[in-house]
């Protein structure tokens, strides 16, 4: 075995990486030469202040926009031509609260289940179980027939990071996941999440402003304002003065700071 | 098939009441079970959109000299297919996607009905349904439309709700959203063909959606809306079958006037109960 193949199986696998990444909406360019990893059992916030280019790097990162120049890889491979997407759990940003029709959160969260098993196969024990794991996971299994629109914010947060779950993910991409949440709903998010990174193994990535519930558990913190203007440890960051727990209208000021 | 069977009593003891049944309930069955899945998906109006251009089919398959029912089946899906490519590619949004071909629908509709030789009184049970006078091939045609319809939605239910619930999510997830869109386009567009002869192309969208408005005010779930919504559709095809045939009431209006009024009637029960359900909510 050479040296660099026992590096390679001492360091924990990339799930998501993006080299270089430029995009512009027209004459607008929104991000710029941006580089991001996100390994195997990391932890790893995404924070910049509105129209720092946040959710348009995750879009490209998760296939949904084309970098205009750079590369992403997930798993190894383009996004267009990944076809494990289970292996990634999504929580949007604003998913769907107002809801026409009342749907239980089971019905949510087993929905988790159908690019694990195939969108087209009936149900089997298995996804019963995993389901209920997802549930218990963030503190929903006496909640799980009731319809989702009855739930505080919170708890409806918790219901589609519980869908995440229920696909079993490797990696678990959070876009705002808990922007305005209750105490008990924060505690708990920081309970899963910690509980899918160290007995799973998976990576997280998470788009927030409020940081404060899991900086203790950060493994890295970067700061995208249109490029990459820090990528570091959560101490390092705090190190420099700048708070976590910042309100979204401090960003600016103290990436500033940041230089 | 021989009609009349003699089991049942009246008012459906009649031959013709007896097809008007069998062709209603089938249509009570599909319609508000794929209405379900439409008003989730905030299209509510698909149906009329899609029923208006029908009529251009039924038009062109007159002056064409086809059947009328497959002349509409092609165009509805051909103007369905349309409407989500449209939506798709949010080079229009749903609401104006749909208006373009409402209009263009109706309008191409008028143009070849005249064409044909004028507004028979054969149009007008497209237009308006009835019910009372179909036979046993439109009966088969209904039927068969409707289990392929019930067997698609059943098979595919899953991954519609999740696609017409959280598009986004779902294409992250790898779901087809695409094709599955597409399919319940498709699936809309063989409805409002399978049950024009019954409610009409003007009335269709409303036996697809007045049924689940009220299901989704009984019901706590998206499986639990679903079934109340089709046995409020039965009901409101049998109610207002014998509605009709009591009171000489043009059948296809009368099914949706008592789907309408089992959807006042919920509403006032649950407004008048939801404060007890809290105060029992709160005590929990």
């Amino acid at each position: 075995m050479t040296a660099s193949e026992v590096l390679a199986e001492a360091t924990p696998a990339t799930l998501i990486e993006a080299s270089g990444v430029s995009f512009s909406y027209g004459r607008q360019q929104v991000l710029e030469d941006v580089d991001l990893r996100v390994r195997a059992g990391e932890f790893v916030a995404l924070v910049g202040p509105n129209g720092s280019g946040k959710s348009t790097l995750l879009r490209v990162l998760l296939g949904s926009l084309a970098p205009t120049s750079g590369s992403v890889r997930l798993f190894g491979e383009p996004p267009s031509r990944f076809a494990d997407r289970a292996r990634v759990g999504y929580v949007p940003q604003r998913p769907v609260l107002d809801s026409e029709v009342p749907a239980t959160v089971e019905e949510i969260v087993t929905a988790g289940r159908l690019a694990r098993r195939g969108w087209w196969r009936p149900l089997q024990r298995e996804d019963h179980v995993q389901v209920g794991h997802a549930l218990a996971s963030v503190g929903l299994a006496e909640l799980a027939k009731r319809p989702l629109n009855e739930l505080s914010g919170g708890q409806q947060q918790r219901a589609f990071i519980a869908r995440a779950f229920a696909g079993e993910p490797d990696l678990l991409v959070l876009d705002e996941p808990i922007a305005g949440v209750d105490a008990e709903s924060q505690r708990r998010f920081r309970d899963s999440l910690t509980h899918l990174i160290e007995e799973h193994g998976a990576g997280v990535l998470l788009v927030s402003h409020e940081l404060s519930a899991v900086a203790q558990d950060l493994d890295r913190v970067v700061v995208l304002k249109r490029r990459i203007v820090f990528d570091g440890p959560a101490a390092q960051l705090a190190a420099s003065g700048v708070s976590l727990g910042v309100h979204p209208e401090d960003l600016p000021l103290w990436l500033e700071e940041l230089g | 098939m021989p009609w009349p069977i003699d089991a049942l009593p009246y008012p459906f003891e009649l031959g013709f009441m007896q097809r008007a049944l069998v062709a209603g309930v089938v249509v009570g069955v599909f319609a508000p079970m794929i209405g379900t899945f439409v008003v989730q998906k905030r299209m509510s109006l698909i149906g009329d959109g899609i029923g208006h251009l029908a009529f251009a089919g039924v038009g062109a398959g007159l002056v064409a000299g086809v059947s009328p029912i497959w002349a509409a089946l092609v165009v509805a899906i051909a103007g369905a297919l349309g409407i989500e490519w449209l939506r798709s590619r949010r080079s229009a949004s749903g609401d104006l996607a749909l208006a373009l071909f409402f209009y263009s629908g109706i309008a191409a509709g008028v143009v070849l009905v005249s064409l044909a030789g004028g507004f028979g009184a054969s149009i007008l049970t497209f237009l308006f349904g009835q019910p009372l006078t179909v036979n046993d091939q439109e009966i088969a045609t209904i039927v068969g439309l409707g289990a392929v319809i019930v067997a698609a939605m059943l098979a595919l239910r899953r991954g519609l709700f999740a696609v017409v619930t959280d598009e986004d999510w779902s294409r992250v997830a790898g779901l087809p959203v695409g094709l599955l869109n597409t399919v319940l386009a498709v699936i809309v567009a063989a409805s409002v063909v399978a049950a024009m002869r019954i409610v009409g192309l003007l009335l269709v969208a409303a036996i697809m959606v007045l049924p689940v408005a009220s299901g989704q005010l009984l019901a706590r779930s998206f499986r639990g809306t679903l079934w109340w919504s089709v046995a409020i559709g039965v009901a409101s095809v049998i109610a207002g079958l014998a509605a009709s045939r009591l009171w000489g009431l043009a059948p296809g209006g009368t099914i949706v006037l008592i789907a309408a009024g089992v959807f006042v009637v919920v509403a006032l029960v649950k407004r008048a109960t939801i404060p007890k359900l809290q105060a029992e909510g709160a005590g929990l």
